[in-house]
C-alpha cells in the first residue's frame, strides 16, 4: 500500500521565509573556518588586512543580524521533492516564492530584481529561480541560496571539444578566474560543472557551490586531484583578497560531473565569492 | 602595508594629486551612491542637454545600493558593487566635473585616460563587508531618482570610510601592480 505524506503550503512558506533570513546574515562555519586558515597562510600583509575586514564582518552581521553583504542575492533554490509528499492548502511554486517575498521584507534585505529590458524593479526580490527534482520519499529538501550579482556575472559557460579533455578544462577554470580578476570580490569560490548539456553544466557548477568548503570530491579521485590542482594554479595567479595582491584568490574549487554527447565537453563555471550563502532545511 | 591616509571631501587637485595606487586611505564627508539605471539616467540627461539632479563639481560618487534602513538604523548594509558597469558613462560624469569614484573591480582604458586629463582618482572599497562598511555612515538621504528603490541616488555622510587607492591621477592601477607581484 502506498502511503502518502502531507505537507502545508504554510510549512513551506515559513522554512522558504527562516532559511533566506538565516543565509544572509550568518556565515557559515565551513566558510570561517577556511578564512582562519588563509589568513595564515596569506603573505601579503595588504591580503591579510583584507581577509581580517571579513572576518569581523562576518562577526558583526551574525551579532546584528544584519546582512554579510548589501547585495543580498537572487533568490535560488534547490529543492528535492519526495514522490510521496502531498502538497495541502496551496501550490506549491507560489508557496515558495511567498517565502522569499516575506524574507526579504522581514530581513530589511535589497530587493535586486528587475525586468531585463526596462530593468524597473519587481519590488519584492522575486520570481525566485527554483531547481527542483523528484527523488524517493515522503519529504522535501530545500536549500535556500542567495546569489550574489557581482560574482555571477563572472561565470561563464564553455562548449569545449572532446578533444580539448582534462586540460581543456583546467586552461578554461583558470583563465575565468584570471580574467574576473578583482571584480568578484575575491577570495573566491569556484563552481564547476563538467557533462550534461548545456544547462545541466551550468546547474552543476551552482550545486558545485552548496558542497561545505574543505571537502574534496565525494568519490571521484580524477575530480579530487583536479579540484586541487587547479586551486593551485588560480592561487598562483597574485589576485588576492579583493584583488589587492596576495596568495589567496580562491578559498575552494569545487567540481561536479555527469556524462555527456559523445559530440560535446560543456563545462560551466560559477563564481560565489566568500559570502557563499546557503542554508538547507528537511520538512 | 602603508599607514592610512585621512582625507575630507570635497576632492581637490591638491589632494587627487597627493594620491598613489596602494595609499589606505580614510574619507570623511560628502558622497553621492549611483549605480547601473542611475547612470543611465544621468547620461540620457547629459545627451538631452537637461539639468542634472545632482552636483558633480567636485563629487565622489559610490557604486552602491544598501540594503533598507531598519527602524532606528542610519542606512542598512552599504558596499561597492562592480565599477565596469559604469564605464561608458563614467568619462562624460568626469568631464562634468566628478572627480572621486569609489567601486570595486577594474576601470577601462577610456575612464583611466579621463582620470589622467581631470585629475580623478577611483578608489576601491571592500567587497562583501558591508555591515562593517555600514558602520561609516553618519546620515543618509535619498536625493534622486526615487522610484528606482535600491537603485536610487542617495546623499551619504561618512567618517573615516576605508578605502584603498586603485587608480591615480598619474595613470596607475592596483591591480595590475599587485597581481604582478604576486604572481607565481
Amino acid at each position: 500500500m502506498c502511503s502518502v505524506r502531507e505537507i502545508s503550503c504554510k510549512a513551506i512558506i515559513e522554512t522558504v521565509r527562516r532559511l533566506f533570513l538565516e543565509a544572509n546574515t550568518e556565515l557559515g562555519d565551513d566558510v570561517l573556518r577556511c578564512l582562519n586558515a588563509a589568513v595564515s597562510r596569506e603573505a601579503s600583509e595588504i591580503g591579510r588586512y583584507g581577509l581580517e575586514k571579513i572576518q569581523e564582518n562576518a562577526r558583526i552581521a551574525r551579532e546584528m543580524s544584519v546582512p554579510l553583504c548589501q547585495d543580498t542575492g537572487l533568490a535560488v533554490l534547490f529543492v528535492e521533492m519526495g514522490q510521496d509528499v502531498r502538497i495541502i492548502g496551496g501550490n506549491f511554486t507560489d508557496a515558495i516564492q511567498k517565502g522569499v517575498r516575506q524574507a526579504y521584507r522581514d530581513g530589511y534585505f535589497r530587493k535586486s530584481v528587475c525586468d531585463p529590458l526596462s530593468r524597473r524593479n519587481t519590488g519584492d526580490n522575486t520570481p525566485a529561480i527554483i531547481h527542483s527534482e523528484i527523488v524517493r520519499g515522503d519529504k522535501i529538501k530545500i536549500v535556500a541560496m542567495p546569489k550574489g550579482g557581482g560574482s555571477e556575472n563572472m561565470s561563464r559557460c564553455f562548449m569545449l571539444l572532446p578533444a580539448a579533455g582534462t586540460e581543456g578544462v583546467r586552461a578554461a577554470v583558470v583563465e575565468s578566474v584570471a580574467d574576473a580578476g578583482p571584480n568578484p570580490c575575491p577570495p573566491v569560490i569556484v563552481g564547476v560543472g563538467i557533462g550534461g548539456s548545456m544547462e545541466q553544466s551550468a546547474i552543476l557548477a551552482k550545486k558545485a557551490l552548496l558542497r561545505p568548503l574543505g571537502e574534496s570530491h565525494r568519490n571521484d579521485p580524477r575530480l579530487q586531484r583536479l579540484e586541487r590542482e587547479i586551486l593551485g594554479e588560480i592561487n598562483k595567479l597574485g589576485i588576492g583578497p579583493h584583488g589587492y595582491g596576495g596568495f589567496i584568490t580562491a578559498l575552494a574549487v569545487h567540481i561536479e560531473m555527469m556524462p555527456c554527447h559523445i559530440a560535446s565537453l560543456p563545462v560551466a563555471i560559477n563564481i560565489q565569492c566568500h559570502a557563499t550563502r546557503h542554508k538547507e532545511a528537511v520538512i | 602595508m602603508n599607514k592610512p591616509i585621512n582625507i575630507h571631501t570635497p576632492l581637490t587637485d591638491e589632494i587627487c594629486e597627493a594620491l598613489t595606487v596602494g595609499d589606505i586611505v580614510l574619507l570623511t564627508g560628502d558622497v553621492i551612491t549611483g549605480r547601473d539605471t542611475a547612470h543611465r539616467r544621468l547620461s540620457d540627461a547629459v545627451l538631452a542637454g537637461d539639468p542634472l539632479p545632482v552636483t558633480l563639481a567636485g563629487a565622489t560618487l559610490f557604486y552602491a545600493a544598501p540594503t533598507p534602513a531598519r527602524p532606528g538604523q542610519v542606512i542598512g548594509s552599504i558596499g561597492p558593487t562592480t565599477s565596469s558597469r559604469m564605464d561608458r558613462y563614467t568619462p562624460m560624469l568626469i568631464e562634468r566635473g566628478l572627480r572621486g569614484m569609489i567601486g570595486k573591480g577594474k576601470r577601462s582604458a577610456e575612464v583611466r585616460d579621463s582620470m589622467k586629463r581631470y585629475k580623478a582618482i577611483y578608489f576601491g572599497a571592500m567587497g562583501g563587508v558591508a555591515a562593517l562598511l555600514a558602520g561609516c555612515v553618519r546620515k543618509a538621504e535619498v536625493v534622486a531618482y526615487a522610484d528606482l528603490g535600491p537603485e536610487a541616488m542617495m546623499h551619504l555622510e561618512v567618517v573615516k570610510f576605508p578605502l584603498v587607492v586603485v587608480n591615480d591621477v598619474r595613470g596607475g592601477d592596483l591591480y595590475e601592480d599587485a597581481a604582478a607581484r604576486y604572481r607565481r
